[in-house]
This record gives C-alpha cells, sequence and structure tokens, in this order.
C-alpha cells in the first residue's frame, strides 16, 4: 500500500503542505516509505507487535497442521478440565476439548472477523468522512447528525443490540462490528478532507476539468490516508476486542465456534478454581494480540508523522 | 454562556429522539416477536391464546407507528413503561439498580483522575527514566486488557486462589455480588462491603486510567517545554509551583476532555464489569434484558445512560473554559 508515495497522485506537490514554494516542499516531502519503513523498524515495541502478529496469522492459516485436535473434537480418552501437561499442552475444557486447538483455530476466528469487519470499516467511513467533506452543505450536516446519534448510544450497547437482531453468526458479528465501528473514522476522514479541499493542487485539478471522482480518490485520498492507516491497524485490535466482548455476553458466535471471548466466558462460568487453564490461554490470546495492534499503530503513526511523538 | 448551555441543551434533543427511536424500530420491526416473548418464550410453544391475550396487554397489536406514539407519549411524562418479563416497573427498576452503578462509576473516576493524572505526570517529569519507560508499557498493557478478561484474573489472583489454598480471611476479596450492600454518605462502603467492592472498581477503571496517564504524560511533555514555564523557572519560582500551578493546569485540558469523552467506554466496560462480578446494575441489567428482549427495560435504561452520557459531554465542553479562560464557548462554534 502506498502510504506518502507521491507518485500515486497526479500532482508535483503531494504532502499537506501549505504549499509557499515548490522546490522546498518536494525536497521536504521525502520521509517516504523508506524512511517510514526505518523509522518503523527501529521502534522495538512495534517490531515485537509486528512479530506476534505475523505468528498470529502463520498459526491462523495452518492452524489444521499445528492443532493437535479439531476445534469440536473430543478428545480420546475424554478427560474434562484436565490440567495442562504432555498430551494437552494447554489442558483440555469442560465439553473434553483440547483447549490448545481451541486456541489456535480461535486465532482464525479472531483474524477473520477483525480484518473483514475492519475492511468495511475503512470503506464505509472512508466513503462517508470523503463525501461529507468534499461536499459540504446539506450532505456534510446530514451525515454529521447521522454519527451525531449514533455516538450518543454508547458503543458496546449499539452493538449488543444490533447484534442480537443479526443473530449469533460469525458473518453476523462482522456485520454488526462493521457498522457499528466507522463512525470516528468518518469524523476523521471529513476533517482531514475539509484541510486538504483549500490546498492549490485540488483546485488544479477542478480547474484542469477532472470528475470529483478522480479529485477526491486520486488526489485527496491519498493525501488523507496516514490517519485511516493508523486507526485501521488499531481498529483491528479494537475489533477483536469487542468481538471477544460480545462473545463474552453471549451475542456473539456460538459454541462449539473457538471464539476467545466465549472460551473466556465458559471458564468463568465456575471453572475458575478447578480448571484455571481456561480462562489463562485464551485470555492471554485475546490480551497479547489486542496489545500486538495497539503497539504496531502506535509505531505507525509515529514512523508516519514523527512530530508527534 | 448561560445562552451557550441553553443551545446545547436544545440541541441534545433530537440525538436523543433519533437515538432511541432508532432501537425502538430496531427491536421491534425485526424478527422476533415480543408477545411470543412474554408468553414464555418461542423455545416453549406458548399457547396462542396466551401469545395474543399477552400482545393485546401490552399493545403489541397496534400498528408499529401507533406503538411508536405512544411510547413517546409515554416517556415524555416519564413513564417508561413495565418489564415483560416480571412487569415491574422501569423506573423501579433504574431506582433500585441506578445508585448502585453510580457508586461504583463514583470511585473508578476518583481511582482514574488520582492515578491517572499523577502516573502520566511523575512519568512525564522523569522522562526517558526506568520508572517512565515501565509506565509507558504498562499502561499500553492496561488499556489492552478486555475489562471481562482483567475481572476473571482479578478474581482468580485475589479470591479463588487464595481460597483454595486457605490463606488467612482478611486476604480474600469477594468475587460476586453486593455483598451487605451498607454505605455512608451515599458511596462510601461501610462494614464489610469494601471486599465486595475493590475488585469491580479496578477492572471498571482500569482502561481509562491507562488512557488518562498515557494523555496526561503526552500533554504535560508538551507544556513543559512552553515558554510560560521558562518564564516561570526564569522568575525563581519553586519547581513544585512550577508544575503544579503553571504546567499541571494547562496539562490538564486535554485530559479532561479524554476523561470526558471516555465515559462512552466507561460505560461499555460497566456492562461487562457488572456482569463480570454479578453486580446488580444498569449495565448488568441492560446485557441481561438484551439476552431476553425485554425491550420497556432496554429502551428505558439506555435512554437514562443516553442523557447522563449527553450531558457529562457538556458539563466536560463547558469546563474547558474555566481550565483555560482564552477559550470563549458558542462563538464561531458549528456545532
Amino acid at each position: 500500500m502506498s502510504v506518502t508515495d507521491p507518485h500515486s497522485t497526479a500532482t508535483p506537490m503531494p504532502g499537506m503542505a501549505s504549499g509557499d514554494s515548490g522546490i522546498a516542499d518536494v525536497a521536504e516531502s521525502r520521509p517516504l516509505r523508506k524512511d517510514v519503513v526505518k523509522r518503523f523498524v527501529r521502534n522495538p515495541l512495534a517490531m515485537l507487535g509486528l512479530g506476534f502478529i505475523v505468528l498470529l496469522v502463520v498459526v491462523a492459516i495452518f492452524a489444521d497442521v499445528i492443532a493437535p485436535y479439531g476445534f469440536k473434537e473430543s478428545t480420546e480418552p475424554r478427560v474434562s478440565r484436565a490440567g495442562p501437561g504432555t498430551d494437552h499442552w494447554f489442558g483440555t475444557d469442560t465439553v473434553g476439548y483440547d483447549v490448545f486447538s481451541r486456541v489456535v483455530y480461535g486465532a482464525r476466528v479472531s483474524l477473520k472477523i477483525g480484518i473483514v469487519a475492519t475492511s468495511l470499516i475503512l470503506v464505509l467511513g472512508v466513503l462517508f468522512g470523503a463525501a461529507a467533506g468534499f461536499f459540504g452543505g446539506w450532505i456534510d450536516s446530514f451525515l454529521m447528525r447521522i454519527t451525531d446519534i449514533f455516538l450518543a448510544i454508547p458503543y458496546i450497547i449499539l452493538a449488543i443490540s444490533i447484534a442480537t437482531v443479526f443473530g449469533r453468526s460469525e458473518n453476523a458479528i462482522i456485520i454488526v462490528l462493521g457498522l457499528t465501528g466507522w463512525l470516528p473514522l468518518a469524523r476523521i476522514v471529513r476533517s482531514s478532507f475539509l484541510g486538504l479541499k483549500q490546498l492549490e493542487y485540488v483546485e488544479a485539478a477542478t480547474s484542469l476539468g477532472f470528475s470529483r471522482k478522480r479529485i477526491m480518490f486520486g488526489h485527496m485520498l491519498p493525501n488523507a490516508l496516514q490517519p485511516v492507516i493508523v486507526y485501521g491497524t488499531v481498529s483491528i485490535g479494537s475489533v477483536i476486542l469487542s468481538e471477544a466482548a460480545l462473545s463474552f455476553l453471549g451475542v456473539g458466535p456460538q459454541n462449539p465456534t473457538p471464539a476467545w471471548g466465549l472460551m473466556v466466558a465458559e471458564a468463568g462460568a465456575g471453572s475458575l478454581a478447578s480448571a484455571s487453564h481456561m480462562l489463562f490461554f485464551p485470555a492471554f490470546a485475546i490480551f497479547l494480540t489486542v496489545l500486538s495492534f495497539v503497539f504496531v499503530g502506535d509505531g505507525l503513526r509515529d514512523a508516519l508523522d514523527p512530530k508527534l511523538k | 454562556m448561560p445562552s451557550y448551555i441553553v443551545r446545547r441543551l436544545f440541541l441534545l434533543i433530537p440525538v436523543i429522539f433519533f437515538a432511541l427511536s432508532f432501537l425502538f424500530f430496531l427491536f421491534f420491526v425485526l424478527p422476533g416477536d415480543p408477545a411470543t416473548l412474554i408468553a414464555g418464550g418461542a423455545d416453549r410453544r406458548p399457547d396462542p391464546g396466551v401469545v395474543e391475550r399477552a400482545a393485546e396487554r401490552y399493545g403489541l397489536n397496534d400498528p408499529v407507528i401507533v406503538q411508536f406514539g405512544s411510547f413517546w407519549k409515554r416517556v415524555l411524562v416519564w413513564d417508561l413503561g413495565q418489564s415483560f418479563i416480571n412487569d415491574r416497573s422501569v423506573n423501579d427498576i433504574l431506582g433500585e439498580k441506578a445508585p448502585r452503578s453510580v457508586r461504583l462509576a463514583i470511585w473508578a473516576t476518583m481511582l482514574e483522575i488520582i492515578v491517572g493524572i499523577t502516573v502520566g505526570l511523575v512519568s512525564a517529569i522523569r522522562r526517558y527514566s526506568l520508572s517512565d519507560k515501565l509506565t509507558t508499557l504498562g499502561t499500553a498493557a492496561a488499556a489492552a486488557i478486555p475489562a471481562f478478561v482483567l475481572g476473571f484474573i482479578l478474581q482468580y489472583g485475589f479470591a479463588v486462589y487464595p481460597n483454595k489454598h486457605d490463606w488467612p480471611q482478611w486476604t480474600q476479596l469477594k468475587t460476586s455480588r453486593l455483598g451487605p450492600d451498607s454505605w455512608f454518605f451515599f458511596f462510601i462502603p461501610t462494614g464489610d462491603q469494601w471486599r465486595y467492592l475493590i475488585l469491580p472498581v479496578i477492572t471498571l477503571a482500569c482502561v481509562s486510567t491507562a488512557l488518562a496517564a498515557r494523555m496526561m504524560r503526552g500533554s504535560m511533555l508538551e507544556v513543559i517545554r512552553a515558554d510560560y514555564m521558562r518564564t516561570a523557572r526564569a522568575k525563581g519560582l519553586s519547581e513544585r509551583s512550577i508544575v503544579m500551578r503553571h504546567g499541571l493546569r494547562n496539562a490538564l485540558i486535554p485530559v479532561v476532555t479524554l476523561i470526558g469523552i471516555d465515559f462512552g467506554t466507561v460505560i461499555g466496560s460497566a456492562v461487562l464489569t457488572e456482569t463480570v462480578f454479578s453486580w446488580p446494575g444498569i449495565g448488568s441489567q441492560i446485557a441481561d434484558s438484551v439476552g431476553s428482549r425485554d425491550l420497556p427495560v432496554i429502551l428505558g435504561l439506555v435512554l437514562v445512560v443516553v442523557i447522563a452520557y449527553s450531558l457529562i459531554n457538556l458539563v466536560v465542553d463547558l469546563s474547558y473554559a474555566w481550565f483555560d479562560p482564552r477559550i470563549r464557548l458558542g462563538q464561531g462554534a458549528s456545532s
């Protein structure tokens, strides 16, 4: 994905520089991909987070190979709530499923929901935010009033209400999280577009007779991408967290789907004293995953805009 | 200023109206017949006659628009209806459960303000020291723990484990429900109540405390570099006075905003925290009622939560002017 790549725009003056002199700006707007990558790589926490995410992706892809049992395959002989040991690395749960296998398959569920829902959030947020910022007028007022209304409902209440209506499949949860998550992003994109609209290169593109679609997505969007990328990264983590919370509250995916939140809920319901391993492994999986996306998001933000640090 | 407050209050009305109407239609129009639910739920295949009577009694046979109208007519006189499940009036439920949630929120907010601001401040003053690095890492970690995970881990560490290993009684905290429910001056726990209070409060406050600390650190680091800080130093003021009077007050503005905006997150954590600890407050009631589609209770409680949420955001906006007299409210403000 091109982040601050000037070639992706048809304009000679990339970046949000106010544009006093062309040459200085071109020289200044060189913290391009290479520098961003360099700054990112130097951030140990971000690299640690990225490492864990890569591990997670590998685990999710090769779950069938890694997991010794299926996620709804009862162990033979059937032992429920066995502690961690050589047979079952993370022990077994109440039904007798292998917890390690379920945590491994859980990576697949979480990543799928996180990535697909975040894509939905990005599409909706960018589309609505860009439209509001670019067109202004009644479209802007209308879209912003809508975000006002939905932001007035605390997120989790909105999410559980919609989730109750949509049902409890994985796909339903993706739609719920996508539909509820784009509001803050739309505001961010809107304010970037409001600022960008004033710049000369947009005026130039308009006077050249480019279509509004081309100006919005070809010229302005690449310059408004930085906050979108950071938001998107952190959003994968927070979507995974919300999914776990919804599963925990009983409006997310149902058993035997190996959702980490569901496993924590099961462990909390009376197994704490006798089988604490049922709590710790999925709990740390959620924690480390969310933390990794936060670290990577922070690292990206600092790398893209070192002034902020 | 007063005219600004009045205008803001008027702007709240359409927001609250549309938010509640959205939830109303969401639960009413989409699948699942409330009358069947009142009569015992679809799983139990209730007698059609019973379903019919339930529908009649709650006016569920009227067209949705009529029901919608009568819903708002009742809300205007603050009659929030009765629970579908046990016939209790929603006002009753509110009166019983709201104080419990408010108590949790008071303690969690105090923890957030005291610990968050102190940690952030110390971290900023000793920038790059070991303690700064540790708190930066710690706050990032604390902000990433889901409330329900932290809740169960605290339960295990401070109640289940000590209990299992027969540690002395005073080391054991309580994992669920309310305890003796005895309070002094509304929110100060008396008797054994603190044992029940302490873990939910920590769980509820964790994420927002971490965010407040991070924000405080960042904001203070910016303020430390400001010219007026150098001036204060040049005047020979004590370090304490420089930090507290000149630095802290300016650095607090974004933190207060965050604490206010964050209130929505706190409500979210409250739903989870109260569920984990079976704390019988509004949060766990909302989770229960959504599970059983108890529409009047959901709408009533959410109405109260949304009003409280909006009012708190208004108070936060007003508090800017108090912290920073340069900010004039209501001039050129677009919203």
